[in-house]
């Protein structure tokens, strides 16, 4: 029994890790009044810049940092455009996921069937032995932790920093923050900046350990649901993980049901998590006091300083 | 210094100069890029922006991609204008095609003369059905509309994905995902015989001027620019927002949906996985480009319509990798959204202020 559970448990938190990633550094974003729609194309950006550098260099860290930086990277464009120009939000992160999704499939198009060494789990039982409870603690990946530790320290500057705070402020009332004198602009390109640096950190994983090797197209709406996970946690962070956790688990359900053939065509199999993350929308949005509670005051409200 | 001052109204026109500026941008990033890969770029960008210009069947493939655009881009446009963004065409395309095409494939041998308009019919119903989901989804349980239909066009690829593979494939395929071929009856007949252009073009170039007539010319278009400018406004003058909200998703949907039935029915003749090449993603940059005008999107669908055979010319004959034309659609789109910015704001440079008027 173990024999089944303990490797669904492993894969269930493999399966979670982009999207806390992706997930948290959104939900970063928009409470910083800024809804970045281009979480899919970043995550494409890191992953196929992430598995070039590694493919390069040769090491997959290397590669996972440069995923982020790209991340980073297309994140600016976005910043740019509707911080300092103030174009339509909604607008302009659709453009960056159909321009991130482009770029990706053109860079990546001489990668495609690469192989890589990809990021090892820390602990690898003997093989004869079977998996052991060991390994659920320590038999992930590096990167598996950092993502739940980076969750757990965003929970903390958001709630308990001053500059958490403030970054709160700016997406509750822009125009008090600028008021009192806090650069809305600068914490808001700061808030987008790092939304991307967790995308494409998140994408950059899918392609070096999640299933090492590039795919065009390969992180098959993991931005986008994401972006629902966010609503999906109310905009709080911890509930980010659950939400992630959760979501890592749909995934084994279906892979299982897969392969111990149900019947149920693979297709249809596959829609789960789609059908999954409309469902958590319609039943965490239907409460909309809990919504307008919650969500960042000025998500997707233009700024700009008259004087 | 540059400073940006709010203009009192928007500037008509730097709002139709501002796509152009964005195609020539293009244009020119298009040059570095190529540069960058290593490509003749004179050649290469005759070969993307004028190739598919000059000659017949160049034109005729032109016009044959410009169709599925520019329905879903005047469709998209109602939403876009009453705030209601419905990203999913994909999806409400898919669904067209599979639901108008099922008819063709359960009559596989019919002749019947009423076969095709029935299939378009359903092909409407199905893009609706598809768009009704978030909009029941939004006014019922407030579900963000651009999450719900964007999910709804993976579920739709899913779908037709199995249905092709499975119950609907074609007994006589030798193992191809894909259906029977349409009887003729279900295949809108082409204008040349030795070109692909099809009836498809008719609708395709009257739904624009009839979109342009109800925007302009009803109060239900009235509604809608009011919808979405000002709503509290709209609100007190009586627009009901859920009524708003189910008539532009439906619209949206039905003509997607419409769409992806023609393109079954027209281009292709069969149902098969890949019946779009993202048509429902970029209706999205040629409703942008046309500037939610319907007769600004006939424009912008022609456009980008040439991007996409070029893109297929160039990866021929130059090798270039497909996703340049993704690339460049989305280059489009950020230089668009850029320059819209003189629209709303004026350009003033002064010089700062110094410390004595502090």
């Amino acid at each position: 029994m173990l024999d089944l559970i303990i490797p669904s448990m492993m894969t269930m938190m493999t399966a979670a890790t982009p999207l806390i990633f992706a997930a948290t550094g959104e939900l970063v974003c928009e409470k910083s009044g800024v809804l970045n729609l281009g979480v899919e194309g970043m995550m494409l950006v890191g992953a196929v810049f992430g598995f070039i550098g590694a493919t390069v260099t040769g090491d997959a860290y290397v590669g996972f940092l440069i995923g982020g930086f790209s991340g980073i990277m297309a994140s600016l464009i976005f910043a740019v455009l509707t911080l300092l120009l103030v174009s339509n939000q909604v607008a302009t992160g659709l453009a960056l996921t159909i321009f991130g999704t482009g770029l990706s499939a053109l860079v990546g198009a001489d990668y495609v069937g690469e192989t890589i060494d990809r990021i090892r789990p820390l602990y690898v039982p003997n093989a004869a032995d079977g998996p052991n409870v060991i390994q659920l603690f320590l038999g992930h990946d590096p990167v598996v932790y950092l993502g739940v530790l980076v969750l757990l320290a965003c929970a903390g500057f958001l709630s308990r920093s001053r500059w958490g705070m403030i970054l709160r402020a700016v997406g509750d009332s822009d125009v008090s923050a600028h008021a009192i004198g806090y650069p809305v602009i600068r914490i808001r390109f700061a808030a987008v900046a790092f939304g991307g640096l967790m995308a494409g950190l998140g994408g950059a994983y899918l392609s070096l350990a999640y299933t090492p090797l590039w795919a065009e197209n390969m992180s098959a709406g993991r931005g986008w649901i994401a972006l629902a996970l966010v609503v999906f946690a109310s905009w709080r962070p911890i509930r980010v993980l659950f939400g992630a956790v959760l979501f890592g688990g749909i995934t084994i359900v279906q892979l299982n049901a897969q392969a111990i053939g149900l019947g149920i065509p693979g297709a249809v199999m596959s829609m789960l998590p789609y059908l999954a993350t409309i469902v958590v929308l319609v039943l965490i949005s239907s409460n909309a006091t809990r919504i307008r509670l919650n969500a960042p005051a000025c998500l997707a409200q233009p700024f700009r300083p008259e004087r | 210094m540059l400073r940006l001052e709010p203009r009192a109204s928007h500037s008509v026109l730097a709002a139709w100069l501002s796509p152009l500026v964005a195609l020539v941008m293009t244009v020119i990033t298009g040059t570095v890029i190529f540069i960058a890969m290593g490509k003749d770029p004179a050649a290469t960008l005759y070969i993307y922006f004028l190739q598919p210009l000059v000659s017949a069947s160049g034109l005729s493939e032109v016009a044959v991609k410009a169709g599925p655009l520019v329905l879903i881009a005047t469709g998209l446009s109602f939403g876009f204008r009453a705030g209601v963004w419905n990203i999913g065409a994909e999806g409400q395309y898919i669904l067209g095609a599979i639901v108008g095409g099922g008819l063709a494939v359960f009559f596989h041998d019919s002749t019947n003369a009423l076969l095709l308009p029935s299939m378009l019919a359903l092909g409407i119903v199905g893009g609706m059905i598809w768009a009704a989901i978030p909009a029941l989804l939004k006014t019922r349980f407030n579900a963000n509309e651009i999450l719900v239909s964007l999910m709804l066009v993976y579920i739709a690829e899913l779908l037709l994905v199995y249905l092709v593979h499975g119950p609907w494939r074609n007994p006589q395929g030798w193992g191809f995902p894909g259906t029977r071929t349409f009887p003729d009856a279900a295949v809108l007949p082409v204008f040349f015989a030795q070109h692909r252009l099809h009836w498809g073009l008719i609708l395709a170039l009257a739904t624009p001027f009839l979109a342009w007539f109800l925007v302009a010319k009803t109060r239900f278009g009235f509604r809608v620019r009011l919808f979405g400018s000002a709503p509290l406004a709209a609100r007190h003058a009586g627009v009901r927002s859920t009524r708003m909200i189910w008539m532009t998703l439906l619209i949206g949907g039905g003509l997607a949906g419409l769409a992806g039935v023609i393109e079954a029915s027209g281009t292709i003749g069969q149902l098969m996985p890949n019946i779009s090449p993202g048509y429902g993603f970029t209706a999205i940059i040629v409703a942008f480009l046309g500037r939610l005008h319907p007769l600004g999107i006939l424009l912008a669908g022609v456009v980008i319509a040439v991007t996409y055979i070029g893109g297929e010319n160039a990866q021929i004959v130059a090798g270039l990798p497909k996703a340049v034309t993704g690339l460049f659609q989305g280059v489009i789109l950020f230089y668009l959204l850029a320059f819209d910015l003189v629209t709303r704001y004026r350009l003033v440079f002064r010089r700062e202020r110094g410390p004595e008027h502090a």
